[in-house]
């Protein structure tokens, strides 16, 4: 049972068997999936996957109807999660009418974090030019980052990013997508939905997602041979065609009692994230 | 709840404010220029004297009302309040915080508005000016906790606007500022008992004239502290972490 225990110590995040409902729509319908630790999880689809919907379950800020989600451990939502986890929406949700720095001195205050983080998270993100602006007269992808920083702040161990680079040009993009490395190598785990396929190659695992259902939960490579295609976009359509997802999962292997479906998903080098804090 | 975050709370309120100099002067001026009004139409009439004191109830009372629902409901649409929820900050916190800021506000508000009307339209006062103060204040306060309590049930800018009518107006017409109280239908009367704004009228109106002692008017303040603690725990209660 070594496996097993490996698999569940490995993850940052194991959901099983989740039920949401929005209204009358079953929007999640039965999900079961892990983010391993200290990897950048990608979390792609088109839009009205569910993508959002499972983002905010892993939160915490979501009511769901049924099932179990843990998050580095805990059950998702837990007090003591609040300052562990960060989550960016989509639409930037920072006071417009303050400044770059009031913005984040206050979500510092709130999350208890060093005086010295808001420095630290203002460099990482490049906003050192527009510190003292008003959010509000920012471009929108300024704004982005500044949500970013504000998620920054107090070195949280888990990262959960929804569709951080829309609307950015591509130098940017890349910028960003080094930053998430840098994070990842630091042992942050980052889950990061996207519907733009070609961020796939950037991520460690995939999670492709269609109509609240998982088509895929496996490597990039992992994806590609299965599909017998080269780009992700071409593997999301093969996956639909098919009928039968590609779930080679952590939290497959960890519910299977841990015999060995999960070859192709990359062993985590085990990193105690209070180190890198 | 930690007084940290309530002070970081109330701080980060009117640093936003501190940006938005046009919304500073429309607080601390319009009620004043409405209590200037209707000084001014009365003028040759004794009227004034008699409905002035429920105007310093009435104008902060609205206007802390509106400021204070649409400023909150625009933190629960902006996905701001979301954020703050999944960190660590208590309801309390967020909805003291508001509480802080905008009761500070009101000060200031009310302040001008009482001088105005006291020492510019000429409104005769007989008992205290501290305590016509006070009572003005505690007025302000209650629109802005009952604001608080209405941004809870809205869900857009224009819901929390039509609160206004069903929450404001019915004390308002209740109130005794068209009629004495005591004279309204049995029925009316004894629901103008439950209203809270009655009460900030009763005793602004009792200072005004020096009809009653210091503790009838404090005892009406105890109500309407009252009615400001309530609205606000209810408030908070109303706050969800998970949302649908």
């Amino acid at each position: 049972m070594m496996n097993n225990a490996d698999a569940s110590g490995g993850a940052a995040v194991v959901v099983r068997g989740l039920h949401v409902r929005r209204g009358r729509n079953e929007v999640l319908d039965g999900l079961s999936l892990a983010v391993p630790r200290g990897r950048i999880v990608g979390l792609l689809g088109p839009s009205g996957s569910g993508k959002t919907t499972l983002m905010r379950a892993i939160v915490g800020v979501q009511v769901i109807r049924s099932g179990e989600i843990e998050v580095l451990g805990l059950p998702a939502g837990s007090t003591a999660l609040r300052t562990r986890v960060a989550y960016v929406t989509q639409q930037p949700s920072v006071y417009d009418d303050l400044t770059v720095r009031q913005n984040l001195r206050y979500f510092r205050r709130v999350l208890g974090a060093p005086a010295s983080d808001v420095e630290r998270v203002i460099g990482r993100t490049e906003l050192g030019p527009v510190a003292e602006r008003l959010v509000g007269t920012l471009s929108g992808g300024q704004r982005g980052r500044v949500s970013l920083a504000a998620a920054l702040l107090g070195s949280p161990e888990l990262l959960v990013l929804d569709e951080p680079t829309v609307g950015l040009d591509p130098v940017l993009r890349v910028e960003l997508w080094a930053l998430f490395r840098a994070l990842a190598d630091d042992g942050v785990t980052l889950l990061v939905s996207s519907h733009v396929m070609d961020e796939a190659k950037r991520c460690d695992r995939l999670l492709l997602m269609r109509d609240g259902e998982l088509l895929a939960d496996d490597t990039v490579d992992g994806v590609l041979e299965v599909t017998g295609t080269d780009d992700v976009e071409a593997a999301f359509l093969r996956l639909i065609e098919r009928g039968e997802p590609d779930l080679r999962s952590p939290a497959e292997a960890a519910d299977a009692g841990g015999h060995g479906r999960h070859a192709a998903s990359p062993a985590p080098a085990e990193r105690a994230p209070e180190e890198s804090r | 709840m930690t007084l940290t975050r309530t002070f970081a709370t109330a701080g980060r309120v009117l640093a936003q404010i501190r940006h938005d100099p046009r919304t500073i002067g429309l607080l601390v001026v319009v009620p004043s220029l409405l209590i200037g009004l209707v000084a001014w139409i009365f003028t040759d009439t004794d009227v004034f004297s008699g409905i002035g004191p429920a105007m310093i109830a009435l104008f902060p009372f609205i206007v802390m009302f509106l400021v204070t629902s649409i400023a909150t409901l625009r933190e629960r649409r902006s996905g701001t309040l979301e954020r703050l929820l999944s960190m660590p900050l208590g309801k309390g916190d967020f909805i003291l915080g508001y509480a802080l800021a905008f009761g500070l506000l009101a000060v200031v508000q009310t302040a001008v508005a009482v001088s105005f009307a006291v020492w510019v339209c000429g409104l005769e006062i007989s008992g205290s000016i501290w305590l016509l103060f006070a009572v003005a204040v505690a007025d302000a306060l209650l629109g802005t906790a009952l604001g608080l309590l209405a941004s809870a049930f809205a869900r857009t800018e224009f819901q929390v606007v039509q609160f206004m009518p069903v929450l404001v107006f019915p004390q308002i017409l209740l109130g005794g500022i068209f009629i004495p109280r005591d004279q309204l239908p049995a029925v009316l009367e004894a629901i103008s008992e439950w209203l809270p704004l009655s009460y900030a009228i009763d005793a602004l109106q009792a200072v005004a004239a020096d009809s009653e002692s210091t503790a009838w008017v404090v005892g009406k303040l105890l109500v309407i502290g009252a009615w400001i603690v309530g609205s606000i725990v209810v408030g908070s209660v109303t706050l969800r972490r998970r949302t649908p």
